[in-house]
This record gives C-alpha cells, sequence and structure tokens, in this order.
C-alpha cells in the first residue's frame, strides 16, 4: 500500500518548492541565460560598447587553432583521467573485496583522497613534485629525469592527468566495490565449483556483471575529468607552461577572467554547456537504462 | 564660583569638539596596488604620511596582488559599481585604462572637475609620454617607473679574467664576454633576461627605433598591425635561439621570475629592469654594475631612448562617488608627486624618479654620486628626442600578446622552431587579439 500526503490547495506545494526553484533560478538559469547574452555580444573589459554581433565569437573560436588544441587536449585529459581513474578504482575495489584482515582501515583509506579539496591535493602534489624543493624531485633528478614541470609540457599534463585520476580514483573504488558487493554471493560461488577462478572469472563473470556499473561511472568520470578539475589544475599549473595544461574551463576562465575577453569567454561556456547537456543525455539514457533492467 | 564655571564649561568643550568633528569629517578613499613585500612598506608608509600630514582625507590601501590580479579586480569592481578610488595599473594595462572612458577620470578630467591644478609637466617626458592621451594630455598619474638595463656580476667577469668595466655597448661585445664566461665556466648561466618581452622586444624595438606595430606603436588608433614578425625581431631572436643552442643564452621563464637567479650570483648578465638595484644593493653577495643596454650596430648607428615600464594611479568612477572623494585623489596624487617624496620612493626602491624635481633632488642630495650606476636609467631614458617607436607601445590586450610571444619564444626552445616561424606564429595570434579588442571599441 502506499502512503501519500495530500496537501490541500496550491499555494502551500508551490510555497515549498519556491526556495528551490528560486535557488535554480538565481544560480543556474540566470548565469547560463547571461552567457547566451554575452556570447552572441562583443563587448571591453569593462562592459562597455557592448554591442550585437551573432555568431562571430564562435566563428572566431572554432576558427582559431589555439582553441581546437585545446579542445583535443580536452579530451586527451578525460581520456587519461578516465581511464586512469577507473581502472585504479577497480583494481582496488577487486583486491578490497576479499576476506582480509584490517579490510575496513584499508577501505577507509582509499577513500580518503575523496575527502580532500582539490586545491589541498595540488599542494600536496607540490610538496611532491615541485621543481627546486619537492620531496620526490631529488629522487627523479637522481634517476636521471629531468623534472622540471614548471618548464616541460609534457610532464606537467602527466601530472595533472595523475592528480585528477588519483583524486576520482577513490569514487570509483566506492562504486565498483558497492558493485561486486551486490553480486550474489551463490553465483560467484557457484562459478568456483565450475572451476571458474582468477582472472577468467573476473573477465567472464564479474565485468560483464559490472558493465552498468562501468558505464555509469564512465560518464561521471568524464563529467568530472572534463568540469571539476579546474581547480585542481588552476592552483597546479594555473594551465601552463605555455597552453600545455590549459583545458576547455581552464581556458573559459583565462579569456574571461585575465584576458577580458567577456564574449569569447562566455561562447566557450555555452560550448560546454552543450556537452554537459550532451553527457546528461547519455547518463540517462545508460545509467536510467540500467535501472529499469 | 570657579568650579561652578569650569563645571559649565566641560559640556560646551565637549559639544565644541562634537561640532568640530562634525564640521570636518574625513573622506576616505581606497587604493588598490601591487606592492608586495619592502615596496608594500614603502608605499604604505608613504601613504600614512599623507594622511597625517592633513585633516580631510584618509587613504584606505589594499595589496590585491600581482599587476594582472589588480588590473582584473578592478575592472571586475568596476562593472559591480564598487571599483577603488584609485588603482595601480601596470603599463601594459595602459591601453585597456584609457579606452575604459566612463570607468576612469583621466588626470587632466580630474583636475577640471576638482579645480585642483596637477601639473602634467612636472613628469619627465619619457613618462609623461607613456601615459599621455589626446592633445598631449595625461590618462594615468605615473608612479612607480623604471627602465630595462643590463646588468653585470662582476665578480664572474673577474673569475672569467675580464674587465667588468669592459665596453658592453653592443650585443657583438656582449656575446664574446658571454662565450668567454661560458668557456672559463665563470657562472652557470653566462647571460639571461627578466621580463623577456619586455627587455628583448619592447625595449629592443625602442632603442634601434624599430616599429613594434603601425599606427606609432597603437598610439594612433585602436587597431594597428603587429609588426613583430619583421627582420629585425627576427634576426634578435635568431641570435638568442642560436645562443640558447651554444648554452651562451639562457631563457630562465617569464615575467621577473627569472630576476632570483642573477640576485643569487648564478648568471654573469642579466637584462632586467632597473628598479633591482635596491634588492641587489640589500642581498647581492658579489660586485654587480648597471650599463646600457646593449644594440646591434647593423641596426642603428646609436641608439636612441629606452621606455618606461611599471604603473600608473589610474582615478576610478563609481555610482555616487562624491566630489570630496575626488577631491581627496587629486590632493593624494600631487602630494606623491611632491620632489621629496618622488625621491624618497626613488631612493628606498630603485624606481626612477618621475618627475623633474624628484630627479632634481637626488642630484642635488648627490644621491646619483653616492651610488654610482643609480642614474643610468634617467639617463638612458633621456638620452634622445623620443620618436613614435620609442615613446611606448600601447595595444589592447597587450598582456596577452606578451604572453602568446613568450608562448611562441618557449616552443621555439623545445622543438626547434626558427625564429621566423616563432614570431609568424606570433605575430598572428596577437594580431587576433589586437584585433578582437578594436572590435570591441567600436561601438
Amino acid at each position: 500500500m502506499e502512503r501519500r500526503t495530500l496537501f490541500p490547495g496550491r499555494a502551500l506545494p508551490a510555497f515549498l518548492v519556491l526556495p528551490q526553484l528560486a535557488i535554480t533560478a538565481l544560480f543556474f538559469l540566470f548565469p547560463a541565460w547571461r552567457a547566451f547574452v554575452e556570447s552572441v555580444r562583443a563587448v571591453n573589459g569593462f562592459g562597455l560598447n557592448a554591442r550585437f554581433v551573432g555568431l562571430a565569437n564562435f566563428a572566431a573560436l572554432l576558427g582559431s587553432g589555439t582553441y581546437r588544441a585545446t579542445v583535443l587536449r580536452t579530451l586527451l585529459y578525460c581520456t587519461a583521467v578516465t581511464a586512469l581513474a577507473m581502472a585504479g578504482g577497480l583494481v582496488l575495489a577487486v583486491f578490497a573485496d576479499r576476506e582480509i584482515k584490517g579490510r575496513a582501515i584499508y577501505r577507509a583509506l582509499l577513500i580518503l583522497p575523496y575527502a580532500i579539496a582539490p586545491a589541498i591535493a595540488s599542494v600536496i602534489f607540490v610538496f611532491l613534485l615541485q621543481p627546486e624543493i619537492g620531496l620526490l624531485t631529488g629522487v627523479l633528478k637522481q634517476a636521471g629525469i629531468d623534472w622540471n614541470y614548471v618548464l616541460h609540457g609534457g610532464q606537467a599534463l602527466g601530472l595533472v592527468i595523475l592528480v585528477g585520476a588519483w583524486k576520482q580514483v577513490a569514487y570509483n573504488f566506492i562504486f565498483y566495490l558497492a558493485g561486486l558487493q551486490s553480486i550474489p554471493r551463490t553465483l560467484i560461488e557457484a562459478a568456483a565449483l565450475d572451476g571458474a577462478r582468477g582472472w577468467y572469472r573476473f573477465r567472464t563473470m564479474l565485468w560483464p556483471l559490472l558493465l552498468p556499473t562501468t558505464l555509469f561511472l564512465l560518464v561521471v568520470n568524464t563529467v568530472y575529468a572534463a568540469f571539476d578539475t579546474f581547480a585542481l589544475i588552476f592552483a597546479l599549473t594555473g594551465g601552463g607552461p605555455g597552453t600545455a595544461t590549459e583545458t576547455m574551463v581552464v581556458k573559459v576562465y583565462r579569456d574571461g577572467i585575465i584576458n577580458l575577453d567577456l564574449g569569447g569567454s562566455a561562447a566557450q561556456s555555452v560550448i560546454l554547456m552543450a556537452l554537459i547537456v550532451a553527457l546528461t543525455v547519455l547518463q540517462f539514457r545508460y545509467a536510467g537504462g540500467r535501472e529499469r533492467t | 564660583m570657579k568650579r561652578r564655571t569650569l563645571l559649565a564649561a566641560a559640556p560646551a568643550l565637549a559639544a565644541a569638539a562634537a561640532t568640530a568633528h562634525a564640521s570636518v569629517p574625513r573622506t576616505t578613499i581606497t587604493l588598490w596596488h601591487a606592492m608586495g613585500g619592502q615596496l608594500g612598506q614603502t608605499l604604505q608608509g608613504m601613504i600614512d604620511a599623507f594622511n597625517k600630514s592633513q585633516t580631510s582625507v584618509t587613504v584606505d590601501a589594499a595589496y590585491k596582488g600581482t599587476y594582472a590580479e589588480v588590473l582584473t579586480a578592478t575592472v571586475a569592481a568596476w562593472r559591480a559599481g564598487k571599483a577603488p578610488s584609485i588603482a595601480q595599473i601596470f603599463d601594459v594595462g595602459t591601453a585597456e585604462m584609457v579606452a575604459a572612458g566612463p570607468a576612469t577620470l583621466d588626470v587632466w578630467q580630474l583636475a577640471a572637475k576638482t579645480g585642483i591644478a596637477i601639473d602634467a609637466a612636472r613628469y619627465i617626458p619619457a613618462v609623461r609620454g607613456y601615459y599621455g592621451v589626446a592633445g598631449g594630455k595625461m590618462g594615468g598619474a605615473p608612479f612607480n617607473s623604471s627602465t630595462a638595463l643590463m646588468w653585470i656580476n662582476e665578480d664572474a667577469f673577474h673569475r672569467a679574467g675580464l674587465d667588468p668595466a669592459m665596453d658592453l655597448a653592443t650585443w657583438p661585445q656582449v656575446v664574446k664576454a658571454a662565450r668567454v664566461i661560458k668557456a672559463k665556466r665563470a657562472a652557470e648561466i653566462p647571460m639571461m633576461t627578466a621580463w623577456p618581452i619586455w627587455t628583448q622586444f619592447e625595449q629592443f624595438a625602442a632603442i634601434h627605433d624599430v616599429p613594434f606595430a603601425t599606427l606609432d606603436n597603437g598610439f594612433g588608433g585602436p587597431d594597428p598591425k603587429l609588426l613583430i614578425d619583421s627582420a629585425p625581431f627576427v634576426k634578435h631572436l635568431g641570435m638568442l635561439l642560436a645562443l640558447q643552442k651554444e648554452g651562451v643564452f639562457k631563457y630562465e621563464g617569464r615575467d621577473g621570475a627569472p630576476s632570483p637567479i642573477f640576485y643569487a650570483g648564478r648568471a654573469a648578465i642579466s637584462l632586467d629592469s632597473s628598479g633591482i638595484y635596491g634588492q641587489l644593493k640589500q642581498s647581492a653577495k658579489f660586485g654587480f654594475r648597471d650599463a646600457f643596454l646593449p644594440y646591434h650596430p647593423s641596426l642603428i648607428k646609436s641608439p636612441i631612448n629606452s621606455i618606461i615600464g611599471g604603473a600608473a594611479f589610474w582615478t576610478m568612477t563609481a555610482p555616487g562617488r562624491t566630489l570630496a572623494e575626488y577631491r581627496g585623489v587629486a590632493q593624494f596624487l600631487n602630494y606623491m608627486a611632491l620632489p621629496e617624496n618622488d625621491a624618497h620612493w626613488s631612493k628606498a626602491t630603485g624606481y626612477i624618479p618621475v618627475t623633474r624635481g624628484g630627479n632634481a633632488q637626488l642630484a642635488k642630495e648627490g644621491f646619483y654620486a653616492a651610488n654610482p650606476g643609480t642614474d643610468l636609467a634617467v639617463k638612458q631614458l633621456t638620452r634622445t628626442k623620443v620618436t613614435p617607436y620609442s615613446a611606448g607601445v600601447r595595444l589592447g590586450g597587450m598582456a596577452e600578446v606578451f604572453v602568446i610571444i613568450e608562448e611562441e619564444w618557449e616552443r621555439a626552445i623545445q622543438n626547434g622552431n626558427s625564429a621566423k616561424v616563432a614570431l609568424t606564429n606570433a605575430a598572428r595570434r596577437g594580431q587576433a587579439v589586437i584585433d578582437r579588442f578594436a572590435r570591441s571599441m567600436r561601438g
């Protein structure tokens, strides 16, 4: 039997959802609308001389080699972070899903990085790998590696990928662990009786059963890598050296706030918004589909 | 009787004191600056002195981070109607401020509005021209200014068996000395530069009278064409890239980041701001001297004046800002330009005196005589008549253009692009920034 509370009239329900609607309007709809408005205008940094330029800002972006390079870089970054973070989470989850001593402690420690603020995570890695004073820099230099992510773009990109993935491993670990534990023990025992063990059991049984979790995590991780890594990258490299670690969100900030190109920055935001919408649709289709089956 | 009078007088006195306060309320004006560390302390000391010197205005100063951050914060604050009364804006942000229209009051507008005379002629011409607007009038009030010089580590020269006082006027002479320093391993870094684009492009162009951009380096209009891919720049960057490969010159990073390398005595020759004098005098554990920027005899027979760098005080507007506040700003700007204050700032920091009065004051006090080399900056700035290409560079989005040149230079070092390729890319990308600024200026 279903229990349902019914409110009389319309005023009270409307009143109750009003705060939520107001917050959505203020912090989502209004800024999104402003981004749309600014993206079709040319305006100087002070907000003066605004005038309508149609799609010129978008055309300038699409025609710019720098922006195309940023998009490609973002794709590379998202792929690398997602792959590393998911693989890491899966491996750790498979190993933690066993009867071992101190299992609770391992799990708690593995989840810990997720609770660390992005800027703090960056600072931790600065302490470890700063070119002059980093704790691990000396070790790397002794190994003959000219470690200096402030000067070498490739190293900088590798570093922000590593830190981005490191922070997300915990999240994937939780989901994979939950996924593994939701697999009925009887099923695993039956497989074991049939002689399936180790890698074979994982490949033919656990992995297919984890597929819905994997699809869900794929979308979440991509969104994370594309949008939630701003603070991390900004605190670690600021997008440099050159533009080596400048992903699309970092460029939105740099062009809009530092270079005062409000129109171009807004146009980039609109493109990002379109990407978020696309990813959300994907997520609903796959993650939602999983719940229906 | 006596006691009664006293008692009666007390409330009257209190009332009088209250009205005295009420009739002269101090106006508070805000100032945002980018002077960290010792510079910030010196500036705050002068502001405190100004606040004590009169009873009508209190300047409330706040350190807002780097130059770029102050500009960003000021622009955002103006859009929100909360701009500071005065913002210290760096040289490369000048085009933005000149184009800011109602957001700023030019110095002459401030004078007209408040009735407080601000004499533009008190500033030395190289400084006045840099912050000039149409009609020979001034936009920002010059504050901390310097120019680029060449700095010599005398100990490294001795180690290399060279006379530190040797003639280093031209690039061939400097390169020859740097090669000896490398061969003798007299310094880890034979030659380097701080502020790479400022010293190797902007100042390089000025002293060789080479155009940086059309329309008088951008002073003549908002849509100039960048000329940084022209032959003189290609030749100069080509030389630096070749020397980099040879290990004679080392690119050590952007903006002021490389400076500490020279302070630490790790480099023999550095091109840097004249403003590092104070820091060197305080911390250098080696003998040092400064010299004029070297020139290419193949490009010019004798070099002309260099340009200033640094920052100026800009008067910002805000809704509801009172005349009293603007008067306070004008008073403060005049106070900072007094010869004794200008000279004090210069002595304490190593920046040049921006006024004729301050310059004369330093000479009169015997400061130049007691500190050899401190007069070189002013001498280099004033050694010839200013030409359209030695007055400065004023480009919209100039900070971004500088970063683009740095990026292309770094890329050339990393993957071996030629100077021609690097500068063609830089000119194309930089031009896009300038064009965007020009578009945003057309109303």
